[in-house]
């Protein structure tokens, strides 16, 4: 090791931890994570791990990966192939050998590349003595082994033993990037607070891989990635199921309102209620309920009784509740359902990402029954989006439904920590005592009707699901109301246009190609269309988070355009919306169904084409 | 506190169930039973599901929710925990809570939220046009099954017994003065409250429980239960309810040398559900049916459960907004 050598400064580079499920990789990728963060570096960062909590050991099915993009300038995807691989077993190298970069560092755990483990990954020979790796910097590190040796004195069981060897990892990949190693010791220490043993073992670890790449000499330098110049202010990183979490009870407290939450576990939407769960200090309500229908509907009896309620799910659990949403629709009751959504149909592929349950949002309930769907785009603006869901749900006395998806939800990055006093004021529209009070009453402007909340006095009366008569709320089975009272919910969710922000593009107002997106792929095609206008290619990008209602200008907006592709991660569903909205304009599609986020090389490469 | 009457409860909706059906008189039962509670007229949340049973909350002058079928308990539990000083009733069928809506009704018991429910048993269909139920005899031939049915029924107290349910009552809609004292008396109870109403559909089951409510027998086909009092019934209460080995059994007072003190004494506070259950099933001809109060023991309920965990928390956390939350652990300056 040139010892002395400067280390070389990078704008951007992406890693990847990738070993077994057990082997503690998304503690690696999380650790590495939070200390770049702290560094001030701009990052994007992706989890993708198998369904399977203990996929079968050594396979390639059981292959959990956290990539991670660090850099000193903007960041926005968490990046399509790696610079540097670090591959606990062969497993994890043959599942990500055609994602590194050429030229890239891979480091093996040497001591994973038995015959068995070989074997189990499907090579017939190691593929670090065929050449096949030629094109990259492999470091061969016996990681068990020195994980093993360091810890030989303690009292650690060989299981605790072999499950520090991520530590190890991190150690190495930490020495190559320059990273202190303090804030993964402050946050070991917290964690095995009442484990001292457990601490002090991950620790030594820790500085053992580091200790191991600074004496090799296998490494030709080591790197920086300087901080990035991020706007000024007070940033934490956060994950997208979190920033929804927090979005939340922002808006509970900005709206005095209880936040309730009725939920069931799924994948990859439970972190929003692990997270909710934790704050009881703050007065959150959590409930688990018995099934996911349970938890729309306990959510819509609180929100009857006053309090914010809302619900998250994935999209096995958005379908059962559809019924329960139709009554929330019909009723005209505050509600707020996140669906982040996974590769279906059914089952599918639950740890995936996808935004194939557009259309089951828009439409995937009985009767005429428009619902307001918001999406969201990047991680940290999950927690706007809930925000916003909330302040439209009580403000309009209407459910919303906000999308995310596995993506956006298990993906991080820094968030420019807000004030809540400088958040939007949110004011419920809630009848008190005394007013002579007409359940189905409407405010003129946003023909939204009032709430009355039971315990008030003499404002007693009855909703349901049964329709209902105009004005008085009495159930009514008369044709004509029954027309009337379907516009009018209709004609509500329109209004909520009037207050939303005109849709904005990216580029030029008349660039020969508009890709437009909505949600969660806002990373990867904000990156490709940047790309190609440094290029000096005449491309312009819009992404919805309105979905509906669609922002007022969006007809305006799409006929500034001659060519328009619209991107998303299904076979077309907002194509299809579009079409239907806006007749006689041609979208032309670009979709991917691989449970993977684009890849800004493919977009790229499928922009210029359409320019051509 | 005002003085509250059934008419305070009487909403202005036209009652639309069918002559002579058996709700009518549970619902006169709970308007009058209500202002008995010395709570104010404004606290008192009716939910429903879907069927007949569950057009109640429009009949009754109260905060009330008509929901979908089966999923009742599941909004009163969101109600109750939004708001615990609601006194917050359910009212549902045998199809709507043990059918459909089955999983939401023992997951409601086992919980133990504090409410109430009423469980208007007819053993059929009725809203849907009499196909048969989850609690219908077995062999009944309806539209649905016309070949008489091969289902075996549920029995409601050992489904609820068996969810760990802390009141078990039973009632029939031809005794109003018992449902309105039950009423009462569930309301008072702190936990989920279970009164399954043995109730008469005209339509398409006419009769079914007239083996227990036949004005000529029905003494000697109910039996009342008063906790801390011996179990004896008949016309000429002289039949009582012992216990012979691990079986129930009729005797009479007087007879073969049974004796007043060998009659069981009802005690409906016992943890050991045993005996409840035991008399739960009784079935004429060969036993009385066992009406009143089965089973009441104190519990914890879910929703003091939950609001104390949040006192608590409340209480002893260094953080109580958001801003605090997000500002907390590792963050960065720019």
């Amino acid at each position: 090791m040139k010892k002395n050598t400067e280390p070389i400064d990078l704008e951007k580079v992406v890693i990847k931890f990738a070993g077994d499920s057990g082997d503690g990789m998304q503690f690696s990728g999380n650790q590495f994570t939070n200390t770049s963060a702290l560094l001030g570096n701009d990052l994007s960062t992706f989890p993708d791990y198998p369904a399977e909590i203990r996929a079968p050991q050594g396979t390639i099915a059981g292959v959990s990966g956290f990539q991670i993009h660090i850099g000193s300038i903007h960041i926005n995807t968490p990046g399509d192939i790696a610079d540097v691989l670090v591959a606990m077993n062969p497993a994890a190298l043959k599942s990500n050998r055609k994602s590194i970069k050429k030229g890239g560092i891979i480091i093996v755990n040497i001591d994973s590349f038995t015959k068995k483990d070989l074997e189990k990954a499907g090579y017939d020979n190691s593929p670090l003595s065929d050449n096949s790796l030629d094109e990259f910097q492999v470091i061969e590190a016996p990681i068990s082994k020195l994980t093993r040796e360091s810890l030989k004195d303690s009292k650690l069981s060989s299981k605790s033993i072999s499950q520090s060897k991520n530590m190890f990892a991190l150690g190495i990949v930490y020495w190559m990037f320059n990273r202190p190693m303090t804030p993964t010791e402050n946050f070991i220490n917290k964690k095995f607070s009442e484990k001292s043993e457990i601490a002090k073992g991950n620790i030594k670890v820790l500085h053992t891989g580091y200790n191991f790449a600074n004496t090799i000499e296998a490494f030709s330098s080591s790197y920086t990635v300087k901080s990035a110049k991020l706007e000024k202010g007070r940033y934490r990183n956060v994950m997208g199921n979190q920033a929804i979490a927090w979005g939340f009870i922002a808006a509970s407290e900005k709206s005095g309102k209880e936040l309730f939450l009725g939920s069931y576990p799924i994948t990859p939407a439970s972190d929003i209620l692990h997270e909710l769960a934790k704050y009881k200090n703050l007065g959150v309500k959590t409930f688990q309920a018995e099934d996911e229908i349970a938890g729309i509907c306990s959510a819509i009896g609180a929100s009857f009784a006053g309090n914010l309620g809302i619900t998250t799910t994935s999209g096995p659990g958005f379908s059962l509740k559809g019924e329960a949403l139709g009554l929330a629709i019909m009723t005209e009751l505050p509600l707020v359902v996140v669906d982040v959504q996974r590769g279906g149909p059914s089952t599918g592929l639950p740890t995936k990402t996808e935004q194939s349950d557009l259309m089951q949002a828009l439409y995937g309930r009985n009767g005429e029954s428009p619902a307001v769907v918001i999406a969201c785009s990047t991680p940290s603006n999950c927690f706007d989006w809930s925000f916003m869901a909330s302040k439209i749900t009580l403000e309009y006395n209407t459910p919303v439904i906000l999308l995310s998806d596995g993506y956006l939800g298990n993906g991080s990055e820094p968030w420019k920590i807000k004030t809540i006093k400088d958040m939007p004021d949110i004011t419920p529209l809630i009848a008190k005592e005394g007013e002579n009070y007409q359940p189905y009453l409407r405010d003129k402007k946003t023909l939204a009707r009032k709430l009355a909340i039971p315990g008030t006095k003499g404002l007693e009366h009855r909703l349901g699901g049964l329709e209902k008569e105009d004005i008085s709320g009495n159930v009514s089975y008369d044709s004509e109301n029954h027309e009337k009272m379907c516009n009018i919910r209709s004609e509500k969710i329109k209004k909520i246009s009037e207050i939303i922000p005109i849709q904005e593009v990216y580029g030029k107002t008349n660039a020969d190609l508009l890709v437009i997106g909505w949600g969660g792929t806002y990373g990867s095609l904000y990156s490709s269309v940047d790309n190609l206008i440094n290029e000096g290619k005449s491309i312009a990008l819009t992404q919805f988070n309105y979905i509906h209602p669609l922002p007022k200008n969006t007809l305006e907006l799409l006929n500034r355009y001659k060519k328009i592709v619209v991107c998303e991660l299904n076979s077309g569903q907002f194509a299809n919306y579009l079409r239907m909205n806006f007749q006689g304009i041609i979208f032309e599609q670009y979709n991917k169904l691989q449970g993977l986020p684009f890849t800004t090389l493919e977009l790229e490469s499928h922009f210029k084409t359409l320019l051509d | 506190m005002e003085n509250l009457t059934k008419k305070d409860f009487t909403s202005d909706q036209e009652i639309r169930w069918c002559p002579g059906c058996g709700d009518y008189a549970i619902l006169n039962s709970m308007q009058k039973a209500l202002p008995n509670l010395g709570r104010k007229k404004e606290e008192f949340v009716f939910i429903s599901g879907i069927g007949c049973s569950s057009r109640f909350p429009y009949y009754m002058n109260t905060y009330g929710f008509h929901s979908i079928h089966g999923r009742a308990p599941a909004f009163a539990t969101g109600i109750k925990l939004a708001n615990p000083n609601l006194s917050v009733w359910q009212i549902t069928g045998d199809g709507d809570a043990l059918a459909i809506g089955g999983n939401h009704f023992i997951h409601a018991l086992r919980r133990n939220i504090d409410i109430n429910i009423l469980l208007f048993n007819n053993e059929i269909y009725g809203l849907t046009k009499g196909q048969f139920s989850p609690t219908s005899q077995k062999g009944i031939k309806t539209k649905s099954n016309p070949h008489g049915t091969t289902d075996t029924p549920f029995s409601p107290s050992d489904l609820a017994i068996g969810s760990q349910s802390s009141f078990f009552a039973r009632v029939v809609d031809t005794n109003p003065r018992l449902m309105q004292s039950i009423f009462v008396e569930a309301e008072q109870h702190r936990g989920t409250s279970l009164i399954e109403i043995l109730q008469n559909c005209v339509i398409f089951n006419d009769k079914t429980f007239d083996a227990i409510t036949g004005k000529d027998f029905k003494k000697d086909a109910q039996l009342i239960l008063e906790d801390g009092k011996p179990m004896i019934f008949g016309s000429e209460m002289n039949k009582g309810i012992t216990l012979n080995g691990l079986k129930l059994e009729v005797v009479t007072i007087g007879e073969n040398g049974v004796k007043e003190e060998d009659v069981l004494v009802h005690d409906a506070k016992e943890e050991d559900p045993t005996l409840h259950s035991m008399l739960a099933r009784m079935q004429p001809p060969e036993f009385p049916a066992a009406l009143g109060i089965i089973r009441s023991v104190k519990r914890k309920t879910f929703d003091s459960g939950v609001l104390s965990q949040i006192e608590h928390e409340k209480e002893n956390s260094k953080f109580k907004t958001i801003d605090e939350i997000i500002n907390s652990g590792d963050t960065w300056e720019v």
